[in-house]
């Protein structure tokens, strides 16, 4: 290593050092500032509607960017040790089931882009990932994410937000599992066999330094937090307005858990609805906190930001109108199933 | 002439690499042509796995991520 690039790495390392101490206190001491922004400076009345709004968005807000960018710098980094080209090799000619669940897994971790999706399915494919196992990974990598976690584990707390992990998961490796037994190979385009696959050129980042990999990590900040944040007020605004003014219980009629086609309608509504999950998360809370199923907003959730008609679209160059369909049917079958399943245990 | 394409179906860290590409090779001051591949049995055709893609002359030098200006000149040079 030379000089020039060990200093940028101490640099790096001591800006994240600073970064991680302000991070702390900015953190703990988040409750008392909201109240003395709301109460004090802004001279709101304790106990109104305006003032219980005001404090939840004061809080909420910065309390969930926090959470954002520290957990996006974490996951920027780490990610920098899965690129898709060493996700693929790990799953390459793994047996389906271990498959499943290591593709799933893998999906959590490997840099990701919908607008990569199809070259990605290619390269699994013609490398010999069988189907099932690609879909496992094309299921968990969109869904289960590191936003949609720490929003979830900001807003609810970790047992949602663990609960979302392992049900994303879950449905991941069960729909992946099943769409490889339906035997779809033949519903895929045969172009797709024909272009001999990828070796993955160009995507060496096993040797990268360690200075690079906090600039990843930083990267991954400006980018992720950067693009998301203008949601995540505006979500956070929603919620802290239906937590001043919407009556308890408001939702209970429509998402709550005694109407039983809630689940259905939730998964119908959130399917074609495209959003990441900075937006839709922060909305979500509002309704769960007005007395909508939980099992039922999770279902929402999953089929806002699992399944999108964009993702269809694009998959079609690969796929066959036949197998999109039962890939969407199947696994809007297992997060239908999700929804049931928690509305029934909670 | 250096022939520089960029492999991406159009999303934004395409752009955002072809204009890196465009700067690095113009700090450079080298004859350059840059193009871009969105077509996706063209962009296959190089075996890359994930877009957007950097390749110089033929030969693939990057794929996944958009780099810094810097390490573009160098993949370049």
């Amino acid at each position: 290593m030379n000089t020039s690039s060990s200093s940028r790495l101490a640099l790096r390392l001591l800006a994240a050092a600073a970064g991680l101490v302000a991070w702390w206190l900015l953190y703990r001491n988040l409750a008392a500032l909201a109240r003395w922004l709301t109460y004090s400076l802004a001279g709101l009345i304790h106990g109104t509607a305006l003032g219980a709004a005001v404090e939840f968005f004061a809080y909420e807000a910065p309390k969930v960017l926090l959470l954002l960018v520290l957990v996006v710098f974490g996951v920027g980094v780490i990610r920098t040790f899965f690129t898709p080209d060493r996700t693929r090799r790990l799953l390459a000619g793994r047996r389906e089931s271990a498959g499943n669940v290591l593709a799933a897994l893998l999906g959590v971790v490997t840099p990701f882009c919908s607008c990569s999706a199809v070259p990605l399915f290619i390269g699994f494919v013609t490398a010999g990932v069988p189907l099932g196992v690609t879909f496992s990974f094309l299921i968990s990598a969109p869904m289960v994410n590191e936003v949609a976690l720490v929003l979830l584990f900001g807003l609810f707390g970790w047992k949602v937000a663990m609960l979302y992990l392992g049900t994303g998961l879950a449905v991941a490796i069960v729909a992946g599992w099943t769409l490889g037994r339906l035997r779809l190979e033949k519903h895929v385009e045969p172009w797709v066999y024909e272009t001999g696959g990828s070796d993955g050129a160009g995507g060496s980042a096993g040797g990268l330094p360690w200075n690079e990999r906090l600039r990843a990590g930083f990267t991954a900040v400006r980018e992720i937090v950067g693009r998301v944040w203008p949601f995540v007020l505006i979500g956070i605004a929603v919620g802290a307005g239906i937590h001043g003014y919407v009556p308890e219980n408001f939702m209970a009629s429509i998402m709550g858990r005694e109407a039983w086609w809630s689940v259905p309608l939730a998964v119908l509504i959130g399917v074609p609805m495209y959003s990441n999950a900075a937006g839709i998360i922060p909305v979500v809370q509002a309704l769960l906190g007005k007395g909508a199923a939980l099992g039922t907003v999770l279902a929402f959730m999953m089929s806002v930001i699992g399944l999108s008609l964009p993702e269809a679209i694009i998959l079609r160059q690969v796929l066959k109108p036949r197998l999109i369909a039962t890939f969407f049917g199947v696994v809007a079958s297992g997060i239908l199933l999700v929804g049931y399943l928690f509305n029934l245990v909670f | 002439m250096k022939k520089l394409q960029i492999l991406g179906t159009g999303c934004a860290k395409c752009q955002k690499l072809a204009a890196v590409a465009d700067e690095a090779a113009r700090a450079l001051g080298l004859p350059y042509e840059l193009t871009k591949v969105t077509d996706l049995k063209q962009i296959m055709s190089f075996k890359v796995m994930s877009t957007p893609a950097l390749v110089v002359d033929g030969q693939v030098k990057l794929s996944g991520r958009v780099p810094t200006v810097e390490e573009a000149k160098q993949l370049l040079g």
